[in-house]
């Protein structure tokens, strides 16, 4: 039952969070994710499934809406822009801290600070490192078609609740606003409310008798069970990190020279493959799609074989330190990106990479 | 020759005249003695079991001094950030339309840092009770100023008093939401006195049904005092609430 | 088979909704296709511009520097996309409301005075499906069919009435793009 549109990447996240049987979305507008409401708006999934969809005042209220609705059991989800997204931070680490999955989409744009809305990979840091405060990691998807736009909404809702951790599907202002040939899943029902019970029963608040009442917090004022909270929570995500792994790996096959790109630069660097090859040079590419866990291990391994590599992103230079860590000095790793907004062409790109790693 | 005698002897001889709800644990309570948080969290929680509708119930507790309400009142319960539980209560009863759902919050919590999630939920009508703990000072963080706290009045943020041209006028944000359609009832209450205490309770059932009844936002505000706070003795702070909040934030229905 | 299309005007012109109809007549023709706007404020009355590729193959970068073809609706875009075009590619434009034309050397050029032709079928609607005519008559990448296909995709079921007279105006871009150069 796979149906097949042309949807810009906003729409297609839209319409995949209907058939995905979300329960609940929670949005405020911003440029260049607004679609995301806007189709839900005009598509009514209320009528279609019974999903709530409302216009929070906020992104904090948004993020808010969803900590309730997400404690509950419900699948939630709320999509945001950069500047939003900063303001979700205090709301994902409360939710990271009670251990409640939902997914957050990041259609990010240049920063800092009111910066453009044209497409960025700025937001890696804050994404990938923590953004909000306290220990905790959010689990972050990195669409680099519409195709998957669609598809980590499900991706990330079965990771949200295998772990019972908030998904990031981190995505930029290009692959949100591109159309493209997209496959629409089938429609899944919502879950009911027995159904919830049944499978989440033992920590959603679905109103208890109060001999087997639940609880949602991320407070303990003792720093022992604080502690002992911590380390469930760092266990929880070492299993991410053996399990959840994903990347893809582009025409890595006697590479000399390694991209390391995610997302829409991924998209670009495909393209300064091609180029390379007119001018035979032989480029691969690795393409992380979990950028936490981060593909360490295989870039790791792809460093032997490789004469040097280069990070490729929307951004001054920061999951480049990634790369150098996994890469731990084996072959010269260096940084190319446009920022602000602009976006780097695929013959930039190839000559950057002729500067930086082969000539240099 | 004093004798001692359990609870159970006490009630065994048939002097029983009062019973703790169920609905509230054998936790002891974290506030200070004498402090109004105790009393408006049991009369709201023998709403809940009167009604018939604790397992029905999810309850929101803020950041502040109630913020350990959940250890204390004994149902389903979430801890939002502090001034997020009308957004939080807003994401429940959007997927649980038929729930109850009521937030617990303080005057810093609600009408500082999460004013816009009040007025907002309020204007939207969500079905839902607030319960709105006004004592005129951020008592968990150890008695700051809060955007209720009197003219004149003296916290550790205000040490010569609250200076009105400085730092604004205390907010009325009852009177202020009452103003919105979306809120059915709003109406302010205090729990020093018994009588009032029997007529707060009636206030928040009043507040339930109209939730059982879905017709929008419900907020019951109770002027409670902070002795610690406003470093008095419990019962100074009871006749100083008297004296000085009262004629600011005056007793009885606003709207409905 | 790769096609890179850069389609630049004014926005109001209609060149996001003809890239739109382009993709899907691609999509109905089986083949890859992406479509990446310009966006943003500039849009209100400004330039608009949207990258279309249409391809045998799985897509790689949707933003380019270079084009098989550029579709040029104005001066800003003349100004901004006549150096992009590939050596041996074209360039497709209306001269209408153009002071400097085309000066290359190394590219095919063609006219097609859409919006006279718009004018003349006392429609402004249909001037960027005249545009689109001329296009496909220069570089067939889709059949007249699944263009049909796609405008229907493309167009909301309460705007199908208006298909017939959009057909018309791809027949008028057809029969009156004019070449000027060819390499
Ligand atoms: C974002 C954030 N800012 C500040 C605090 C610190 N804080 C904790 S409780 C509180 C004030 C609570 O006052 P109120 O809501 O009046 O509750 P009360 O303790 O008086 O019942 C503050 C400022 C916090 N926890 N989170
Ligand atoms: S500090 Fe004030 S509000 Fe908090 S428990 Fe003590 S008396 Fe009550
Ligand atoms: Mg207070």
């Amino acid at each position: 039952m796979e149906e097949v549109k042309l949807m810009k990447g906003n729409e297609a996240i839209a319409e995949a969070s209907i058939r995905e049987g979300v329960d609940a979305y929670f949005g405020y507008p911003i440029t260049p994710q607004s679609e995301v409401i806007e189709y839900l708006m005009l598509e009514e999934p209320y009528k279609r499934t019974g999903m709530a969809v409302l216009q929070a005042e906020s992104e904090i209220a948004a993020i808010n809406m969803v900590y309730g609705a997400a404690a509950c059991g419900k699948k939630a989800m709320t999509s945001s822009s950069s500047p939003g997204i900063s303001l979700k931070q205090e709301g994902l680490s409360y939710i990271a801290g009670s251990e409640l999955p939902c997914v957050v989409v990041n259609v990010v744009r240049g920063g800092p600070g009111l910066g453009t809305i044209q497409p960025s990979q700025a937001d890696y840091f804050q994404t990938v490192k923590g953004g909000g405060h306290g220990d905790y990691r959010l689990i972050v998807l990195a669409p680099a078609s519409v195709q998957e736009m669609s598809d980590f909404v499900e991706d990330g809702f079965n990771l949200a609740f295998k772990y019972r951790n908030p998904v990031m599907i981190l995505s930029d202002g290009l692959i949100g606003q591109m159309m493209e040939k997209v496959k629409l899943k089938a429609q899944k029902p919502r879950l009911t409310e027995n159904e919830i019970r049944e499978r989440y029963g033992d920590w959603a608040t679905l109103g208890n008798k109060s001999e087997n009442r639940k609880i949602i917090t991320s407070l303990e004022l003792k720093p022992e069970r604080q502690e002992k909270h911590n380390d469930k929570l760092q266990a929880k995500y070492r299993e991410v990190e053996k399990n959840e792994v994903r990347y893809e790996k582009i025409n890595c096959e006697n590479a000399d020279y390694l991209l390391v790109a995610y997302g829409s630069s991924a998209r670009i660097c495909q393209k300064t493959i091609q180029l390379g090859k007119e001018k035979g040079l032989n480029i691969g590419l690795i393409r992380p799609i979990t950028l936490w866990p981060f593909p360490s291990k295989a870039i790791y391994e792809a460093a032997d074989k490789v004469k040097g590599i280069l990070a490729v992103e929307l951004s001054a230079g920061q999951m480049v330190e990634d790369v150098r860590l996994a890469v731990n000095g084996k072959v010269k790793v260096e940084h190319f990106g446009r920022y602000g907004g602009m976006i780097h062409s695929p013959d930039e790109v190839l000559s950057a990479l002729e500067q930086k790693i082969i000539g240099g | 020759m004093s004798e001692i005698l359990t609870p159970e002897e006490i009630i065994k001889k048939g002097t029983l005249v009062f019973k703790k709800t169920k609905l509230m644990t054998d936790a002891n309570l974290s506030y200070c003695p004498g402090c109004g948080h105790g009393v408006a969290h049991r009369i709201t929680m023998e709403v809940l079991e009167e009604m018939g509708i604790a397992e029905q119930t999810i309850g929101i507790a803020p950041v502040g001094c109630s913020v350990l309400a959940y250890d204390f009142m004994n149902i389903d319960m979430q801890q939002a950030a502090h001034g997020r539980a009308p957004a939080v209560a807003t994401g429940i009863k959007r997927v649980f339309p038929d729930k109850y759902v009521f937030t617990y919050q303080g005057d810093g919590d609600l009408a500082a840092i999460g004013t816009n999630e009040t007025i907002h939920a309020c204007n939207r009508g969500e079905n839902i009770v607030i319960i709105f703990i006004n004592n005129g000072i951020y008592g968990m963080t150890g008695g700051q100023m809060a955007p209720t706290t009197l003219a004149g009045m003296k916290s550790s943020t205000s040490p010569y008093g609250r200076d009105l041209a400085m730092t604004g006028h205390p907010i009325k944000i009852t009177e202020m939401v009452a103003m919105l359609p979306g809120v059915c009832y709003a109406t302010r209450q205090a729990v020093h006195k018994p009588a009032l205490v029997r007529k707060a309770k009636k206030a928040i059932q009043k507040a339930f049904e109209n939730q059982r009844d879905k017709k929008g936002t419900s907020i019951v505000e109770i002027v409670s005092n902070c002795n610690s706070g406003w470093k008095m003795t419990p019962v100074d702070s009871n006749v100083w609430l008297e004296e000085n909040m009262l004629p600011v934030f005056p007793l009885g229905d606003i709207k409905g | 088979m790769t096609e890179e299309i850069i389609i630049a005007g004014f926005g109001g012109q209609g060149v996001l909704s003809m890239g739109k109809i382009l993709a899907y007549s691609g999509i109905m023709q089986d083949k890859e296709v992406s479509w990446m706007p310009s966006y943003g404020p500039e849009m209100r009355g400004g330039t608009a511009n949207v990258t279309v590729i249409l391809s045998d193959e799985r897509i790689s970068s949707p933003v380019l520097k270079h084009y098989d073809t550029a579709i040029i609706l104005n001066q800003q875009s003349m100004d901004k996309f006549e150096e992009t075009v590939k050596p041996g590619g074209i360039l497709l434009y209306d001269p209408n409301g153009i002071l400097k034309h085309p000066t290359r050397k190394d590219i095919n050029i063609f006219k097609i005075e859409g919006a006279a032709e718009a004018s003349r079928m006392s429609n402004s609607k249909t001037f960027n499906m005249i545009i689109l005519g001329a296009y496909l008559k220069i570089k067939p990448v889709v059949n007249m069919e699944n263009v049909l296909k796609g405008l229907k995709k493309s167009l909301p079921d309460r705007h199908h009435h208006l298909i017939p007279v959009n057909e018309e105006a791809i027949k008028v871009g057809i029969e009156k793009v004019q070449s000027l150069q060819t390499v």
